[in-house]
């Protein structure tokens, strides 16, 4: 039986949508840039090296958590040991991926894109989605958005981290202190536009002060309240803007490591 | 400067219908509700068109134009290039009356559905005093018109007819946002109620509403995330339930 716009109690038309501008464009462009994304994030999870080239370590890659990492690349230890799956040594970005993984996954915005780009619902505003049934968020496994919160507290130790990872890399790969050179500038950048992306979160502004009925009695709640909304206009850029910078951090370590260019040291 | 516009405008009823083509004069400054207008005294005399305020505060003139939900009162006619072809049709998430008339009674049967403001017990008319901070976020959503824009073009139930009776859609999310936010409302169950009876749980936040209101309330970002996010604090946080339960109260108010 019809449903939709094309219920019988609605205005006979048979186009899908009338809409004349390139309606189609957007969701085009989110579905290529996250698909070229996800291949080269898979490639790279699987490569399982090139990923650490003293003092910088690529960010799928940190915490290095398995006893299979490069030397002195493990920041928090080595508390998995080598772990072989069809005799094969797990890469240690399989270990963590998944944290940053779900953060993005359940993100507010990118439930917007992928619904949009990769499963059409709707592929635009006024344009018909193909599906014959919807649920939205109310069964699995979709309802399972609901945990955004937990991997936001869990991103905000990943950020911690690659902070710290950026900090390291003000050293030589002598260790040394007092040094700078293009990867700490990526790794640096990296880190920024990931706190960025996570201050701007919905969680964290519904944390900070929006869950409050009442903001006059909570006024530095409302403050900081109103900072992280001021930040969340920018949700969308941020969400990209971190994502794009993931994976060129990840490339540029990537190429160091693999000796295809140096790291450019300033002093 | 006068310029010829060529219209197709949907004319039918719940039966039958289709676009027919039309040619009108439009001049400089004229908003396509004018040109609407001069087809109805011109061309078509019994063209069935909604309208009131002509100033984009009555939510009247709501169609889709050109397959955009839009007030017709609010769409200037420039910004259709000259050989543009400009297609007008009823809004396509409703049932048809007439021509460009729909029965959007859907949206007023939600609208009783939702519990008015509860006031603190004992309180009197002229008694309660707020702050500003506490009053400005549900003045945002006070700015609604209901045009209904964002409920026709909410995929939910302009995709899904059987979602109409579980679904109140994003005018009515607001609404609830703001009686949820209002510091002296005292009805506790409107997170439950949102997600249980509204069908808040099957937005999936694709934002259109939020492109299509002409009062730029952003209701997904301020109303519905906000929401939903009330509703896991209640219903999906295991660590918010447990400190709920030590505390006996509900969250942080």
């Amino acid at each position: 039986m019809a449903t939709g716009v094309f219920s019988s109690s609605r205005a006979k038309i048979s186009e899908r949508t009338l809409r004349t501008d390139k309606w189609w464009l957007q969701p085009l462009i989110t579905f290529s840039v996250l698909i070229l994304f996800i291949i080269y994030a898979t490639f790279r999870a699987f490569e399982n090296g090139n990923y650490f080239a003293e003092p910088l370590i690529s960010p799928f890659y940190s915490p290095c958590l398995s006893a299979a990492c490069a030397t002195g690349s493990s920041l928090l230890g080595q508390p998995f040991g080598i772990i072989k799956i069809l005799g094969m040594t797990l890469s240690p970005a399989l270990l963590i991926l998944i944290f940053p993984l779900g953060f993005r996954m359940t993100c507010y915005y990118y439930r917007k894109a992928y619904y949009r780009a990769f499963w059409m619902s709707p592929p635009a505003c006024a344009v018909a989605e193909p599906h014959s049934k919807y649920t939205g968020e109310t069964r699995a496994p979709l309802i399972l958005q609901n945990g955004h919160r937990y991997f936001f507290y869990i991103g905000l130790i990943f950020n911690a981290l690659l902070t710290v990872d950026a900090i390291l890399a003000f050293r030589n790969s002598d260790k040394q202190w007092g040094h700078m050179s293009v990867g700490t500038l990526v790794l640096v950048a990296n880190a920024t536009f990931l706190w960025l992306y996570s201050a701007s979160c919905h969680t964290c502004r519904h944390t900070i002060g929006g869950r409050l009925r009442n903001f006059s009695k909570h006024p530095v709640r409302y403050k900081a309240w109103t900072i992280v909304s001021a930040l969340n206009h920018k949700h969308q850029n941020f969400a990209w803007v971190s994502l794009l910078g993931v994976a060129f951090a990840d490339f540029y370590v990537r190429e160091v490591a693999a000796h295809v260019f140096t790291n450019f040291y300033f002093f | 400067m006068a310029r010829k516009l060529n219209l197709r405008i949907w004319r039918g009823n719940r039966e039958s219908g289709s676009l027919q083509n039309i040619s009108v004069d439009a001049n400089e400054g004229e908003v396509v509700l004018d040109v609407i207008h001069r087809v109805q005294a011109e061309q078509i005399n019994d063209l069935a068109v909604r309208w009131n305020c002509k100033a984009g505060k009555c939510g009247s003139c709501s169609m889709e134009i050109n397959g955009k939900p839009r007030l017709a009162c609010m769409t200037q006619v420039s910004s259709f290039p000259e050989d543009e072809e400009i297609t007008i049709t009823p809004l396509r998430a409703f049932p048809v009356i007439k021509d460009l008339v729909t029965d959007v009674s859907f949206n007023y049967k939600k609208a009783m559905e939702i519990p008015s403001f509860q006031p603190p017990e004992g309180m009197k008319p002229g008694e309660p005093r707020m702050q500003q901070v506490d009053v400005e976020r549900s003045q945002e959503f006070r700015k609604c018109i209901e045009c209904f824009l964002c409920q026709n073009t909410c995929h939910v139930i302009r995709d899904h007819e059987e979602n109409k009776e579980s679904f109140a859609g994003p005018r009515f999310f607001i609404r609830i946002a703001e009686l949820d936010m209002h510091p002296l409302d005292m009805l506790r169950n409107r997170k439950k109620k949102a997600q249980e009876e509204h069908g808040l749980g099957m937005c999936n936040i694709t934002k259109c509403c939020t492109e299509v209101c002409p009062e730029h309330i952003r209701i997904t970002d301020n109303a519905i995330i906000p929401m939903k996010e009330r509703v896991v604090d209640e219903k999906y946080d295991p660590l918010r339930w447990l400190g709920s339960k030590i505390r006996k109260r509900e969250g942080i108010l």
